[in-house]
């Protein structure tokens, strides 16, 4: 790769990527998953304002947008995007209030990282028993 | 001291500022929806056509599509390698946001006309 001709102790740096033996903890767990919700939601973004302009487009497109929420691919897709926004909530406001110093002592971040984690799927749940 | 570069603190304000009013604007959405659910067409129209509604959610999409720049500017600055390629993923990211919110207003605009 030209421009990193000069290899930085950086670049030498070990990399150990064995997931099966990585053991996250809590707060690292609800991190990562924070930033996967966070993608997949933006991916959510251009399908979600591509219904929003169906549904609003007159009669036949609302009757397509909701017919179209109604096959199994759907409502798993909605279950997986209410995880995504559940847990990208719950860990954001966890984030919120760390930055107003609430919490953020390691006790507490583990508890509310767990909390966030559980919510996340609790909402996951819920919406899988609400579309079925 | 020496600086190099942006600091970074007016992403951090953007992200925050953009979460809370999101958070706020889902709520207050989603209250409503349960309490008065729009299930036909015309009242879901309706609805969008508001003016309230339609500046709030207007606001809703600005904060969205700020708050994911933020977040996925971050994601392709740590995982996008080689790093030459960052710029040009940017870019792109960039006019792919741009598109959305032209998308979004036309999509405003036209509910009202």
């Amino acid at each position: 790769m030209p421009g990193s001709a000069v290899s930085s102790p950086r670049d030498r740096r070990p990399v150990f990527l064995d997931l099966s033996r990585i053991a996250l903890p809590v707060g690292a767990l609800a991190s990562i998953a924070h930033r996967v919700a966070g993608v997949l939601l933006a991916i959510g973004i251009p399908v979600g304002v591509y219904a929003l302009d169906l549904s609003l487009r007159g009669p036949q497109g609302f009757a397509r947008v909701a017919a179209a929420l109604e096959g199994p691919p759907s409502r798993a897709a909605v279950v997986v995007m209410a995880w995504a926004l559940a847990h990208h909530l719950f860990a954001g406001v966890r984030h919120l209030l760390m930055d107003l110093d609430v919490g953020s002592r390691l006790p507490a971040a583990r508890r509310s990282a767990w909390m966030a984690n559980a919510g996340g799927l609790a909402v996951a749940l819920l919406a899988a028993v609400a579309t079925w | 001291m020496v600086r190099r570069g942006p600091s970074g603190w007016l992403a951090w304000i953007v992200q925050r500022a953009s979460a809370v009013y999101m958070l706020a604007f889902l709520v207050a959405g989603l209250a409503w929806f349960m309490a008065d659910p729009p299930g036909t067409y015309p009242a879901w129209r309706a609805r969008m056509a508001g003016a309230g509604t339609g500046i709030a959610t207007a606001a809703f999409f600005a904060a969205l599509l700020a708050h994911a720049w933020v977040g996925l500017r971050d994601v392709v600055l740590d995982y996008v390698r080689p790093r030459s390629l960052c710029a040009p993923v940017l870019v792109g990211l960039g006019l792919g946001l741009a598109a959305v919110a032209a998308w979004v207003l036309r999509i405003l605009v036209t509910v009202r006309a």
